[in-house]
């Protein structure tokens, strides 16, 4: 089952609704319960980012019998220093931002604690597509 | 306990009619880190928020939440509303602290 999900840019309201959709899709599937929210959880915080820093972009989900494919591409400037971004407690989101409860710097380790394999491909200016498996039945 | 019982014990009032009051209460967690209530809060919980916009509802989703509640007398918005009700989270609203709150729910024996 292949999905396919906008992600608009700087729309705090409605970022997290391609999240909600997927989970929903997983329940209705009848995928055990922590690995539906290890899928949630990745995929939230990845949509999060495309919208806070990556100008929007959009999600490629892929559902199998076994496993969850989940691909958001952004349109935004790329990760500078991954490393860095990949501690907890490190951000670059605004103070406005803060203030809503975002950027508190744990998207990026929510993401590697949550999936089964993260893989994340960044350059400035080209943006970056973050991509997460989990598995149905580990 | 179910979420209208501790709305009762509360003195809270519920915003959003109906919607999921009989769901089974099994925590409570107090955060308002987005992030950090994905990652922490329990299945089940009454999480309680001083935030107030759209998203603590797709947090609360995803989190497989019980209920929203939000303390100090802060007010929901009206489209945070609405989206809970689609969804089915119930928000309540309280004067109470978030400490007031806490202890409440604990001698109810949650």
């Amino acid at each position: 089952m292949n999905l396919h999900y906008e992600i608009p840019s700087d729309d705090l309201a409605h970022a997290g609704e391609a999240s909600s959709s997927v989970k929903k899709m997983l329940v209705q599937l009848g995928i055990d319960p922590v690995r539906i929210k290890k899928a949630a959880v990745s995929m939230y915080e990845a949509e999060i980012n495309a919208v806070i820093h990556g100008g929007g972009g959009s999600a490629e989900v892929t559902i199998d019998s076994d496993k969850i494919v989940i691909r958001i591409i952004d349109n935004g400037p790329g990760i500078a220093d991954l490393e860095l971004a990949m501690q907890e407690g490190y951000t670059t989101a605004s103070d406005d931002i803060r203030e809503m409860g975002f950027g508190a710097g744990m998207g990026l380790p929510n993401m590697k604690r949550y999936a089964d394999e993260l893989d994340i491909q960044t350059r400035p200016d080209k943006g970056t597509i973050v991509t997460i498996v989990v598995y149905f039945h580990q | 306990m179910k979420t209208a019982e501790l709305a009762a014990k509360l003195g809270a009032t519920i915003v959003t009619g109906k919607a999921g009051i009989d769901k089974e209460i099994k925590g409570v967690y107090c955060c308002d880190l987005l992030s950090w209530v994905m990652s922490h809060a329990g299945k089940d919980s009454a999480w309680i928020t001083v935030h107030t916009h759209m998203n603590i509802v797709a947090v609360a989703v995803l989190s497989e939440i019980a209920c929203i509640i939000i303390p100090e007398g802060i007010e929901a918005e009206e489209a945070t509303i609405k989206k809970a009700v689609q969804e089915n989270i119930p928000i309540l609203c309280t004067g109470l602290t978030a400490y007031e709150v806490c202890c409440i729910a604990h001698d109810c024996g949650i």
